[in-house]
């Protein structure tokens, strides 16, 4: 079962404000405090007027804002490289200026909007007083007092913290946001950390990726505002609509790796001939994300398609976790599985189990605490392909000019091995 | 005396806080302040060589791919990798591809609404806005772009007015609309929001150049040693004639937006603000290695050059001087850190990227803070020096180089904009300058971008598959220690990367880039950075209201700051990081 949202269950800001127990005098005062707040005072009161209009009335405020319907976002970017928002930017589904003009009001993104310094503080403020929903870039450093991030002077924990107070949800895109990235990676100079292990208690929507997938990012948001609550998520708290699959699963060279056919090196016969990029380092046997489902900028390709080995960028730590990139799976960092990529053979079945052991138990039990907006979803589902697994030696399978050849042999030693 | 402060700065890449003292409405004083580090550098040392494009290209995700080709490309040079021709030319097409694109980006959603009102676009009638975009492009010597219809324009009206009737202004909230430095015409205004919406969609439709080679954008793959994309033409599961055709197309697409459509705009707008000319003007130094895209694998006057930028040598002009281009020595790079919040081991003042070194030493005040400029250190990024003298680099440098250097094209184009305009070379230091050169820029990278394509497809009728070089892949084959660097012309201009590897890993990292150049402090001579000199520099620029800073926005913008790729940190000893909160 997903949390509630309390902010905007109702049509209107004024009874969503209600709701979340404001009275009529704290709005008034809220408005008046507004009438300074936007620059362009008219636009508020429904007309153009420039902003040195006289001041409108905070009542006549009052009865425009209580009256506004579209759910106030605020999109904080912190301690990252704005790889998400351009990545939002380029979302095909529901599109940036579709969620950014006429699904939502973004009153606070630093990339996007036109407001800087104090006019830029002023709207997130105001935007923080109200029920929102707070979408989240970029990780919280928190060594040195907070030193290695700061906005408007402030660290960006504390900038976190008053825009997290009265959101009425949170979403955490990005692998920073999620788990702290790059800048989190050994040895973690600057203590980057994750939305969740500031907002603990609290449920997070964790959009994992690094970038997500641009539609990825985009209907997550709208799927808040179709349906009236959050997605349904996993116990990492991705949700399950991106993140039920593993890319193992949905990969179209899926086939190659169960015929035993791997790609040695780069752009060899198998490479040319789209075999599985297993041995050459792909994380997707480990990997929960849709790429290979949604695919990447309008359909166009994903990194496997496009002849790269998958870097697990959903997962957690995967700059840690999953170096060397093009190390085959089993002897990464972070696995502890023994044996080389070798002496795989029948013993890949375990990795595949090994990468459900990371999935289900052990980022949830480093951050159980933080994830209880997972605690009530069934387990997933989609793991448990290992009893069907079937994998060929892979060192019987040498790719070949001839395509042909090799799928054959393949076919003999199938039979064989059955 | 009024003190500003300007944080964030927004509609930039990361986090820049902007300090200023202002008198009789004049900057009197600018601080250039980076406020985020991530220590990246520290993070790759002791890691797989080959890995490392994928950590530096979180740099930045603005400009992404830029870090992982300069990366690749130096660890190339160091273990002796030589990637196909064919690779290379894949890599020269993502890159141009990335900078049309992001040029594209800056104008209209990163700098047009320094120039723009959008609240005005209301009292704008569509078919005089059809007759004013007609009317600019004809100046522009292009046809009018097909996106100019009365009916288009009309729906991007209505667009806008209900946004401001619903009372919910979005994004919108908290600009300075009807700021009297607003000055473009009614018309302009609807036009340009019309052209900011649709270079939303040109943006996702053309980035699928660099989704085809690299399987995702943003962050695309890479490769030591090549390109992981197999392009055989007679395969279904490469790069065959169905992305050929695909690119074809999106590379006609981008021809078409860039000339028709951005080129008409911005011409439009300098000329609108041609007072911009005289504002803003920076350090009058200017570095570049060639134009928008070049890259070399280890030293740009005898290195291996992967570009089709032939036309124009690495260069350096100093002090305006166009007549007498200098040679570039990269030996004569050196970053200080007399502004920046670390330490140099024996009380070295500056250092080459080679030797570089940071520890962290900060001396700010503890957050919240309200004003950082008294003090000598107070920004995240070094100062990198050429010669001891602070450069700019960029857009404008790159255009400046060619123009001295006699590039055809580009003399073309700014001498036609500077006729038009009515303005003299000098002026092209500016504001208003550096806003005209990323757009000539635009123009000659989406024109070569065609020329790379023709020549990459050329290569490939005649059988040239190759994009990997294998030869060099196991670290078994590298020497016990190498190093090795690289220099590649990005978008917000030079970058080079810098690495040690020994023993198979990584042991010294250090990128020096565009950013760094830029928004980079004081140095122990008193030199303002690039940033600080053009609001600062000789006392006339404007700040018609402090509590409403747009004139420093347009300044600011004009560079295209990209604040996470300017502070990078490489801990080759692995101190531990010293704190000093005051």
């Amino acid at each position: 079962m997903s949390f509630e949202l309390s902010g905007w269950t109702e049509p209107t800001l004024e009874e969503n404000l209600i709701k979340a127990g404001f009275d009529r005098r704290d709005f008034l005062k809220y408005c008046g405090e507004l009438a300074a707040v936007f620059a362009v005072g008219g636009a508020v009161a429904g007309s153009a007027t420039p902003a040195f209009a006289a001041p409108v009335p905070a009542e006549v405020i009052a009865d425009k804002m209580g009256a506004l319907t579209k759910p106030v976002v605020v999109w904080l970017q912190l301690q990252e490289c704005t790889g998400c928002m351009e990545s939002a930017l380029r979302s095909g589904g529901t599109t940036i200026e579709d969620a950014v003009l006429r699904l939502l009001s973004v009153e606070y993104n630093e990339l996007v909007m036109p407001a800087a310094g104090a006019a830029a503080n002023k709207a997130l403020e105001a935007a923080n007083a109200q029920p929102h929903v707070l979408v989240v870039n970029g990780s919280i450093p928190v060594n040195d007092g907070g030193i290695y991030c700061t906005i408007g002077g402030e660290s960006a924990e504390s900038v976190l913290r008053k825009s997290a107070e009265k959101a009425s949800a949170v979403i955490a895109v990005g692998a920073c946001a999620v788990w702290g990235s790059v800048q989190a990676s050994k040895p973690n100079p600057t203590g980057a950390v994750g939305v969740d292990q500031i907002l603990t208690g609290r449920p997070v929507i964790n959009v994992a990726g690094c970038p997500p997938i641009g539609e990825v990012i985009t209907a997550t948001i709208a799927y808040l505002l179709t349906h009236g609550e959050a997605p349904k998520l996993d116990n990492q708290g991705r949700p399950l609509f991106a993140y039920d699959q593993r890319i193992h699963d949905s990969c179209q060279r899926r086939a190659h790796f169960d015929a035993g056919q791997f790609v040695r090196t780069f752009d060899d016969d198998g490479a040319r001939n789209g075999w599985c990029l297993y041995e050459v380092g792909c994380k997707g046997p480990s990997t929960f994300a849709a790429c290979p489902i949604i695919k990447w900028n309008k359909g166009t390709s994903w990194p496997v398609q496009a002849g790269h080995p998958c870097l697990g960028c959903t997962e957690k730590n995967f700059f840690d976790n999953f170096t060397p990139f093009y190390r085959t799976l089993p002897n990464v960092g972070g696995f502890g599985v023994e044996g080389t990529a070798e002496a795989v053979g029948w013993g890949v079945v375990g990795v595949a189990a090994a990468g459900v052991a990371i999935h289900a138990g052990v980022t949830a039990a480093a951050h159980a605490a933080s994830r209880n907006a997972a605690a009530g979803n069934e387990p997933l589902q989609a793991f448990g392909d290992s009893e069907r697994v079937w994998l060929p030696n892979p060192k019987k399978v040498e790719a070949s000019a001839d395509a042909e050849a090799p799928a054959e042999t393949t076919t003999d030693d199938s039979k064989k091995a059955e | 005396m009024a003190r500003v402060v300007v944080d964030p700065i927004t509609r930039i890449e990361g986090h820049l806080r902007i300090e200023l003292e202002a008198e009789g409405g004049k900057i009197t004083k600018a601080w250039s302040e980076t406020t985020q580090f991530r220590g990246i550098e520290e993070i790759v040392q002791g890691r797989d060589p080959r890995d490392v494009w994928a950590f530096v290209q979180r740099i930045c995700g603005v400009c992404t791919s830029v870090h992982a080709i300069a990366s690749i490309s130096a660890v190339e040079n160091a273990i002796g990798s030589n990637p196909p021709k064919q690779a290379k030319a894949i890599r020269d097409l993502v890159l141009t591809a990335q900078e049309v694109q992001d040029h594209c980006i800056h104008f209209y959603h990163l700098h047009a609404l320094d120039w723009v009102d959008v609240t005005k676009a209301l009292e704008a009638d569509p078919v005089k806005t059809k007759a004013f975009a007609d009317s600019i492009a004809k100046t522009a010597g292009v046809p009018s772009w097909k996106g100019n219809t009365v009916e288009r324009f009309a729906e991007v009206k209505a667009t806008v007015k209900s946004i401001v009737d619903s009372g919910q202004l979005s994004i919108f909230t908290g600009g300075y609309w009807g700021h009297p430095a607003y000055k473009l015409p009614a018309e302009a205004n609807l036009m340009a929001v019309a052209h900011y919406l649709d270079a939303l969609e040109f943006q996702r439709s053309m980035i699928r150049i660099v989704t085809v080679f690299g399987g995702k954008n943003p962050h695309p793959n890479f490769l030591v040693g090549g390109m992981a994309c197999s392009i055989d033409p007679n395969k279904s599961e490469t790069v065959n004639q169905v992305q050929i055709d695909q690119i074809a197309q999106w590379i006609a697409e981008a021809d078409e937006f860039v000339h028709r459509v951005y080129l008409p705009d911005a011409l439009a707008v300098v000329t609108v603000y041609k007072e911009y000319f005289d504002i803003g003007a920076s350090v009058p130094n200017f570095m570049a290695v060639g134009m928008s895209g070049a890259t070399y694998s280890g030293d740009p006057n005898t290195g291996d050059k992967s570009s089709p930028h032939t036309a124009v040598a690495p260069g350096v002009i100093m002090n305006m001087d166009l007549a007498n281009v200098q040679p570039f020595d990269p030996t004569k790079i050196a970053e200080g850190i007399f502004s920046a919040w670390y330490t140099y081991s024996g009380d070295a003042k500056a250092l080459h990227p080679s030797v570089g070194e940071t520890t962290v030493k900060y001396t700010g005040p503890k957050p919240p803070y309200q004003w950082l400029g008294d003090a000598d250190k107070y920004t995240w990024s070094k100062a990198p020096r050429y010669d001891g003298k602070p450069v700019q680099v960029g857009p404008l440098a790159r255009v400046l180089l060619a123009y001295a250097r006699g590039h055809e094209r580009t003399k073309a184009l700014v001498d036609f904009a500077m006729g038009a305009i009515g303005i003299k070379p000098a002026q092209l230091n500016s504001t208003a300058g550096r806003a005209l050169a990323r757009c000539v820029e635009a123009v000659t990278s989406v024109e070569v971008l065609g020329t790379i394509f023709d020549s990459f497809v050329e290569n490939l009728k005649k059988g040239d598959i190759d994009v990997f070089d294998s030869s060099k892949w196991e670290p078994s084959s590298w020497p016990a220690q190498a190093s090795g660097f690289s220099f590649v012309e990005v978008a917000r201009g030079n970058l080079s990367h810098w690495v040690t590897i020994k023993d198979g890993k990584v042991d010294r990292y250090q990128a020096v880039v565009p950013t760094t150049w830029l928004a980079g402090g004081r140095d122990e001579e008193g030199q303002q950075g690039p940033y600080e000199a053009s609001l600062a520099g000789d006392g006339t620029h404007p700040l018609a209201d402090p509590d409403r800073p747009l004139e420093v926005l347009r300044t600011i913008h004009s560079f295209d700051p990209c604040m996470s790729c300017a502070v990078h940190v490489l801990d080759p000893e692995g101190q531990e990081i010293q704190v000093v909160v005051s």
